[in-house]
C-alpha cells in the first residue's frame, strides 16, 4: 500500500509543476459562471418567482456549488495521459514494475486532486463570500456525511469513465473523438448547465437511471437536500451501481486490451 | 500576398487529402460538433419552458443567435482552431525551430497549415438553423442585412483568431498551456447569449476588452430585426477586431524574442 502513497505524492508534485496551468483554468472558470448567474438572473427578471422550486438565491447556490465540485473532483488531463502511455508505449516500463495500473492511476489522480483543490478552494471560496446572501447550510446534520459520501463516489465514477474511456487507446491510435463525445453527454446531462430537475416528466425519469447525473448533479442535490427519504436511498444505490460498473468496464477493458497490445516504441 | 494566396491554396488542397485519409476520424467529429450544437438547442428548450423573453429577445431570435455563433465559431475553427492549439506544443518540443526557418511570415506559418473541413460542414448546420429561425420569425432580410450579416461573420471570426492567438501565444511563458485552450472555451461560452442579461464591468470587459459579446451579438440583430440601426454595431466590431489583431500581433511579436527553443 505505501507505495501507492508514494504515488499519490507524485501526483501532488506532477500539478505544482505546471501550477500556472492550473491556475488560470480555475480562474477562467469564472467567466462561464458568471455568465451563467446573469443568465438566469435575466431569467428571473423583476418576477418574484421560483422556477422548477429554485429561487433565484438557490439557483445562484447550485451553480457556485457546481462549480466548486467540478473543481474539487474533475479529472483534468488523466484520460489524455493515460491514453498517452498506451499509444507512445510508456506503459512498458510500468507493466515491469510491481504496480496494479489502475491503482497507480487511481494514486496519481488523488494526488492531482488534493493539488489542484489548494489552487480552486480559495477562488471559489472568495465567489462563495461575493455571493454570499445566497449561501445556505443544510438544515439536518446526516446531510453533511452524505453529500461528501455521494461526492467522493462522484469522483470515482467520474475518474473510472475516463478511465473506460482512455482504453479505448488500445484498439484506436486517436482517442479525441470519443473523449469529446463522452465529454458533451456529460456537459450537458450532469447538470453543468441547469439543475436537471428543471427537465419535464419523462425526460428527468430517464435521466435518474443514467451515470451522468451522478458525475455532479446528485452530491450538489443532496447537499441542497434536494433529494430526501426513498429517492435519497435510491439516488446512492444509482450511484453505487454506476460507480461497480463504470470499475468493472475499465478492468475489463484493460485486460482485453493487453492482449492486442503491441508495446509501440517499446 | 499572391504569394501566400499559392501557398494557402497548396496547404489546403494538403489538408483535405489528409481528411480523407481518415474518414472515419473526419465523420466521428462531425457527429461530435453536432451533439454539441443540438445540445445547445436542448438548452434553449429548457431555457424558454420557464420563460417567453431573455431580455427582450424571443426564443426563434436567441435560436438565431445560437445559429449565428455556431457559423462564426466553426468558420474560426475550419481555418484555424487546430493550429492554434497546437502552438503549445510546437513550443514546448522545440519544433518552433522548423516554423521560424519557413521562407513565410511564422505567424501565418503556425495559424494555418491545416483546414478542417468537419467544421465546415457544422457551419452550414449554423446556417440551416439560422434560415429556419427566420422562417419561424417570419423575416425576410434584405440586401443590405445579409451584406452587414456576412462581413460580421467575417469579423467574428478574426475576433475569435485575436483572442485564442492570444491565449495560445502565452505559452511562451507557461509552458504547459492546456488551460488557456480552455479558456478560450470558457470565454466563448458566454457569446451565445443575449448581449442584454449582461451588466456593469463584466459587460464592458466582454464588449470592449475581449470582445466575445458583441461578436455574434451584432449580426444576428442586425439579420433579426429590419428595424435596428446597423452602422454604430458594425464599427464597434470592426474596430474591436481591428484592435485585437494588432495587439495579439505585437504579443507575438514580443513573445518570438523570447523563444529560445527546447530540447536539441
Amino acid at each position: 500500500m505505501s507505495k501507492y502513497f508514494k504515488i499519490f505524492g507524485v501526483g501532488l508534485q506532477n500539478t505544482l509543476v505546471y501550477r500556472w496551468n492550473f491556475l488560470l483554468r480555475t480562474l477562467f472558470d469564472i467567466v462561464p459562471l458568471f455568465g451563467t448567474v446573469y443568465l438566469w438572473r435575466a431569467l428571473y427578471g423583476s418576477r418574484q418567482q421560483t422556477i422548477g422550486g429554485y429561487d433565484f438565491g438557490a439557483m445562484v447556490y447550485y451553480f457556485l456549488l457546481t462549480a466548486l465540485v467540478s473543481d474539487l473532483i474533475t479529472p483534468t488531463d488523466d484520460e489524455w495521459q493515460i491514453a498517452a502511455d498506451i499509444r507512445d508505449g510508456q506503459l512498458n516500463a510500468l507493466l515491469v514494475k510491481p504496480v496494479d495500473y489502475l491503482k497507480y492511476r487511481v494514486g496519481l489522480f488523488l494526488g492531482n486532486r488534493v493539488t489542484s483543490s489548494c489552487f480552486a478552494v480559495p477562488i471559489v471560496c472568495t465567489l462563495f463570500a461575493f455571493f454570499h446572501t445566497y449561501i445556505s447550510f443544510p438544515e439536518r446534520f446526516i446531510t453533511w456525511p452524505l453529500s461528501v459520501l455521494s461526492l467522493a463516489m462522484a469522483g470515482l465514477l467520474q475518474f473510472f469513465l475516463a478511465y473506460a474511456v482512455a482504453m479505448v487507446a488500445f484498439w484506436l491510435l486517436e482517442i479525441s473523438t470519443v473523449v469529446f463525445i463522452v465529454f458533451s453527454f456529460e456537459y450537458f446531462l450532469s447538470g453543468r448547465l441547469f439543475p436537471l430537475d428543471l427537465l419535464p416528466g419523462w425526460l428527468g425519469e430517464t435521466l435518474v437511471w443514467l451515470p451522468f447525473t451522478y458525475e455532479l448533479y446528485f452530491p450538489v442535490a443532496v447537499f441542497q437536500e434536494k433529494v430526501v427519504g426513498v429517492k435519497l436511498l435510491q439516488g446512492f444505490l444509482i450511484q453505487a451501481g454506476w460507480l461497480v460498473a463504470a470499475w468493472g468496464l475499465g478492468r475489463w477493458m484493460w485486460v482485453r486490451g493487453l492482449r492486442k497490445f503491441q508495446a509501440v516504441g517499446g | 500576398m499572391q504569394r501566400y494566396w499559392q501557398i494557402y491554396v497548396l496547404l489546403l488542397r494538403n489538408s483535405l487529402i489528409r481528411e480523407m485519409a481518415f474518414k472515419a476520424n473526419f465523420l466521428l467529429w462531425l457527429v461530435t460538433e453536432l451533439l454539441w450544437f443540438f445540445g445547445q438547442i436542448v438548452f434553449v428548450e429548457v431555457l424558454f419552458l420557464h420563460t417567453e423573453h431573455i431580455g427582450d429577445w424571443s426564443k426563434w431570435e436567441v435560436v438565431l443567435l445560437i445559429g449565428t455563433h455556431q457559423i462564426i465559431s466553426q468558420v474560426f475553427q475550419a481555418v484555424f482552431y487546430v493550429n492554434l492549439a497546437n502552438l503549445p506544443e510546437l513550443v514546448r518540443t522545440g519544433r518552433m525551430d522548423l516554423m521560424l526557418l519557413l521562407p513565410v511570415d511564422t505567424q501565418f506559418a503556425v495559424s494555418a497549415y491545416r483546414f478542417g473541413l468537419d467544421n465546415l460542414v457544422n457551419a452550414l448546420v449554423g446556417v440551416a438553423f439560422v434560415v429556419f429561425s427566420l422562417g419561424k420569425l417570419g423575416v425576410v432580410p434584405n440586401a443590405l442585412q445579409i451584406g452587414c450579416y456576412a462581413t460580421a461573420v467575417f469579423l467574428g471570426a478574426a475576433i475569435h483568431y485575436a483572442i485564442m492567438f492570444t491565449l495560445a501565444t502565452l505559452s511562451f511563458w507557461i509552458v504547459r498551456a492546456q488551460g488557456l485552450i480552455y479558456g478560450y472555451f470558457n470565454f466563448l461560452s458566454i457569446a451565445r447569449y443575449p448581449d442584454q442579461v449582461f451588466a456593469g464591468v463584466f459587460k464592458f470587459i466582454f464588449s470592449w476588452l475581449i470582445p466575445v459579446i458583441v461578436v455574434a451579438n451584432t449580426p444576428a440583430r442586425i439579420l433579426a430585426r429590419s428595424s435596428a440601426q446597423p452602422l454604430g454595431p458594425m464599427l464597434q466590431l470592426a474596430s474591436a477586431c481591428v484592435l485585437s489583431l494588432i495587439l495579439s500581433r505585437f504579443l507575438w511579436l514580443f513573445a518570438l524574442r523570447r523563444y529560445s527553443s527546447a530540447s536539441s
